[in-house]
């Protein structure tokens, strides 16, 4: 009897909802909120590519992009199962969901390689 | 009138007719009337065809679970009142998620069958003999599992998780405690076999953790947490397989 | 019985879920709202990384975008956003200690500490985050 390989997607899951609910709302607050309020500075692109310079800053923010987006691929496509009933079309939405996140994950990694 | 309630039941009769209708039931509004008491009071006094199923009456045996006012729960534990008073008429369904026989009674046998699935019972590869005496247990090893072993398999769980109905395939709340009750029990060897098949995507990984199985539990089994806590030790046993594959299993 | 027997038994009734089974109990609208706050995570990831694809391209392609992330309609939708992250954040943080089952020594880990400890951890993070960000334009 084969045991399910779900379990690697759920660690992704896990991960990203983890990571993401640590560190996403100050990050959005900080980013996209506050500054259209004008209690902070906003952020120049000078001051981002100084942050981002690290290669350290670069992994972090490399495993949060990656880790959220597949936290939302794996959330979804069970969202759109039960929620729409929609499990016949598998097929589609795995690789609507996971196939997205890939390729964002790997424009992450792209971009910020070659920063 | 408040010295009567009016109960509004599910009534589903094959023979007679194809879909299923409503029947309302003018009851006594007895103050310590649970609402099987008022079920059997209709039995009784008012239609003698109206089938359900019940035993202990008191909360233990797991008989007497039916959907009151769109909740799963045990007729035996609620109170007429209560019910009435949130709802006038009281409605009254068998359990959702399992296909209707007749009236207020559901076929099981797809739960039975997976409690059989999951082997609940203690696997042992060798039994010790009776000669050697009882097989014992430290109050720490019982804490463990005690929680789990508190089901009454009432399916109430069943009937509260929005998965099942959608896919009955998947192995549910009440199996998948009963099988960790009995992984935690030090007593058992089992545990492989039962992730073998628990870790599918019929078994834990259909559980998105609506959790409402646990909130309807008459017995604070908490089932939601079972899975939970499955779902990483299944995850972690995955990636310990995967990483070291010459760990025999 | 056998099983196929059972399934297609033409005279058991079966009731179909609804489309909108999520709609008619409380309990699981609140579980589908907590489900679609995956969508403001995978936004927030997104944005990210629009962020960062923009600051590479060009000052002014930066800019731009800067200006449009601070623009009051991207304001009102980032508000919603946050929202929906302070409910994932809450919810995933409540219920961590129903899926972890600790035991130190013998005796199970409090679920309060377990929380307590999740809790101490957002708001390390937070202020770390917040410390980063605002230290090079304060």
């Amino acid at each position: 009897m084969k045991r399910s390989n779900e379990p690697f997607f759920w660690s992704l899951f896990s991960a990203g909802g983890t990571i993401s609910a640590l560190a996403l709302p100050a990050i959005v607050g900080t980013l996209w909120i506050a500054p259209a309020f004008g209690w902070l500075e906003p952020l120049d692109g000078d001051d981002l590519l100084a942050l981002l310079e690290p290669p350290l800053a670069r992994l972090g923010v490399f495993a949060l992009v990656a880790l959220s987006l597949f936290h939302w691929a794996h959330r979804f496509r069970f969202t759109l199962y039960d929620g729409l009933q929609l499990k016949h079309l598998f097929g589609m939405i795995a690789t609507l969901c996971y196939g997205g996140a890939t390729a964002l994950t790997l424009m992450a990694g792209y971009l910020l390689w070659s920063l | 009138m408040n010295d009567t309630v009016t109960l509004e039941v599910f009534r589903y009769r094959p023979e007679e007719a194809e879909e299923p209708t409503f029947e309302r039931f003018r009851v006594p509004a007895r103050r310590q009337w649970m609402i099987l008491d008022a079920l059997n009071h209709v039995k009784d006094d008012l239609d003698g065809s109206l089938s359900f199923r019940w035993a202990c009456r008191m909360g233990v045996c797991g008989s007497c679970g039916m959907t009151v006012n769109g909740k799963p729960v045990l007729t035996c534990a609620t109170y007429l009142s209560d019910a009435a008073s949130s709802r006038d008429p009281v409605r009254i369904e068998p359990l959702h998620g399992f296909p209707v026989v007749r009236d207020l009674i559901g076929d099981i046998r797809d739960f039975i069958a997976k409690l059989k699935r999951v082997k609940a019972w203690i696997v042992r590869d060798d039994e010790k003999p009776l000669s050697e005496g009882a097989y014992l247990q430290t109050p720490a090893e019982l804490a463990r599992y005690k929680q789990y072993s508190m089901c009454i398999n009432c399916m109430l769980c069943y009937a509260a998780c929005p998965i099942y109905p959608l896919e009955p395939e998947f192995i549910g709340p009440a199996a998948i405690a009963l099988a960790q009750r009995y992984n935690l029990d030090s007593r058992d060897a089992g545990a492989e076999q039962r992730m073998d098949v628990l870790s599918r995507d019929d078994g834990i990984w259909s559980c998105t953790f609506v959790g409402e199985c646990s909130v309807v539990c008459p017995k604070n089994v908490d089932p939601a947490g079972a899975i939970q806590r499955y779902k990483l030790q299944a995850t972690a046993d995955w990636f310990k397989s995967l990483l070291m594959p010459w760990r025999g299993r | 019985m056998s099983k196929s027997y059972r399934l297609y038994h033409p005279k058991w009734y079966r009731r179909r879920m609804p489309i909108f089974w999520w709609l008619r109990a409380w309990s699981y609208t609140r579980f589908i709202t907590r489900e679609l706050t995956s969508l403001a995570v995978g936004y927030g990831a997104v944005l990210l990384l629009v962020s960062i694809w923009a600051v590479t391209r060009s000052e002014e392609t930066y800019e731009h975008f800067s200006d449009l992330v601070l623009s009051t309609p991207a304001l009102v939708l980032h508000l919603l956003v946050l929202a929906a992250l302070l409910l994932h954040t809450l919810t995933w943080l409540n219920l961590a200690p129903r899926a972890m089952a600790l035991y130190v020594g013998g005796r199970r880990v409090p679920d309060a500490l377990v929380l307590a400890a999740h809790y101490l951890a957002w708001a390390a993070v937070s202020v770390g985050v917040v410390w980063l960000l605002t230290r090079g334009t304060a």
